[in-house]
């Protein structure tokens, strides 16, 4: 069998590969949407002046980054579903189930680490400035919204677009449950035409396109916004 | 759920084993350190050449592992498994396959840690060593990568927790590793899927924290004995 790429390049298969494309991209978007606000919410609770929510947002952050992400989605899709009264469940098969788990383990794994890189970035701005908010009047929430936030954000952007990049790769592993993104699109080309080599092609192409792309903006940014010493 | 792992134990920690292959948690343990073990000489040589002075070594193996870093692991071990045969002529097994898969992608990140390990030698050693008659690869192999290697060592340690990890995609291509026996006990019992993919969870969870912890206080000790 020779190597035929045009197979790949139009017709049906095409069109499967291209839908699992869009469907990548889409659960990738959706959960940097939903991880990143979740993320900066977590590392802010692990910096928060009451023991208990700093303990809350350490095991949030431990017990979801010392677990697989395939355990997560497995754990998502057949376990979650089924603790659910029976209307709620239901109601989520009438859905789209798959991507429904996909998405919200991925963002809980996601989360886990953006927190992480987002604490790092607080605790980069030196904490002479945090009492010095503190000491003109400013709450909590206050200093870190109007003082420590916009600066820590500066040296954070590099780390969270490295965490978007493991991201894109990440969701791959969705194909486990049955989300029909682009690896599941290329394991139905190849059983459906035995044309392994071209859909993997393919797909390669597209996911070193896509982290290229990412890798050029982190590029981009640490060029345009170089992380200042404060 | 007690009854559930009274049960299963013994199948969710080492799968068939005595009447089958291993499997189960003792057989993801077994892949990560040995891809751990073999990742380490193909990352410290990609990553030594990383560094090199000399392009025609520098600038594919840059490129090699831009590209390995860039795609899914998934997408390695799907070439793995479809070229591996190819390549050696007879069939490869699943634990074959997801071993070099392993190792190939353990090896591009591996390159990354050996080089940033590297550049954290101040650059007075290595002027040092020249002025003391060392060449390149002299310095490199007296001077430099056994301090850089001594600094990585918290790193490699949380390779290994990622390596730990990363097995679990050997269940897409049927590795009977602890994620696949979990499912496999899920099958039989069919009603109990919540409690059984959480026991999983947290098994990977002790293995991993307890690891990435040995890693904090490794680097914790490092630290202070370079500080006196």
């Amino acid at each position: 069998m020779r190597f035929d790429l045009a197979l790949v390049l139009a017709g049906q298969y095409h069109d499967w590969l291209l839908a699992g494309l869009k469907l990548s991209l889409q659960v990738a978007g959706v959960t940097l949407a939903l991880a990143l606000p979740l993320g900066v919410a977590v590392a802010l609770l692990r910096l928060a002046p009451a023991a208990p929510l700093r303990a809350l947002a350490w095991c949030y952050v431990e017990g979801i980054r010392n677990v697989p992400l395939l355990a997560h989605l497995l754990f998502w899709y057949f376990g979650a579903p089924e603790l659910l009264p029976e209307a709620a469940k239901q109601w989520l098969h009438a859905g789209d189930v798959e991507v429904a788990s996909a998405v919200v383990a991925l963002t809980l794994y996601t989360s886990a680490y953006m927190a992480e890189d987002v604490r790092s970035g607080i605790r980069a701005v030196p904490g002479q400035q945090f009492h010095a908010a503190l000491a003109l009047g400013f709450r909590f929430l206050q200093a870190m919204r109007l003082v420590i936030l916009p600066q820590a954000l500066r040296v954070t952007v590099p780390p969270l677009l490295s965490r978007t990049l493991s991201l894109w790769k990440d969701t791959s592993i969705a194909t486990v449950i049955g989300v029909g993104e682009m690896m599941y699109q290329a394991a139905r080309v190849e059983s459906a035409s035995f044309r392994s080599f071209e859909a993997f092609a393919f797909v390669t192409s597209a996911y070193l396109l896509v982290s290229l792309l990412i890798t050029a903006v982190a590029a981009g940014v640490q060029h345009r916004w170089p992380p200042r010493p404060a | 759920m007690l009854e559930l792992i009274d049960t299963y134990w013994l199948y969710f920690l080492v799968g068939q084993y005595p009447q089958g292959p291993l499997g189960g948690l003792a057989l993801t343990v077994l892949l990560a350190s040995l891809a751990l073990v073999l990742a380490l000489p193909v990352g410290i040589a990609l990553g030594l050449a990383r560094v090199s002075p000399w392009r025609c070594l520098r600038w594919p193996v840059t490129a090699l592992v831009s590209t390995v870093r860039g795609l899914p692991l998934l997408m390695v071990v799907f070439w793995a498994y479809f070229l591996l045969p190819s390549v050696t002529g007879h069939k490869t097994d699943q634990f074959g396959t997801m071993l070099v898969a392993l190792i190939i992608f353990d090896g591009a990140y591996i390159a990354e840690i050996v080089r940033a390990g590297i550049r954290g030698v101040p650059r007075g050693q290595v002027e040092g060593a020249y002025s003391l008659g060392f060449g390149y690869l002299g310095a490199m192999r007296c001077i430099v990568l056994p301090q850089a290697l001594r600094n990585m060592l918290p790193s490699l340690v949380n390779q290994f927790v990622a390596t730990i990890k990363e097995t679990s995609l050997g269940y897409i291509i049927g590795l009977t590793e602890v994620a696949f026996v979990a499912t496999q006990i899920n099958t039989q019992v069919f009603t109990k899927a919540a409690e059984i993919y959480a026991v999983l969870a947290l098994t990977y969870f002790l293995l991993c924290f307890g690891l990435s912890r040995c890693a904090y206080a490794l680097e914790r000790h490092l630290h202070r004995a370079r500080g006196t």
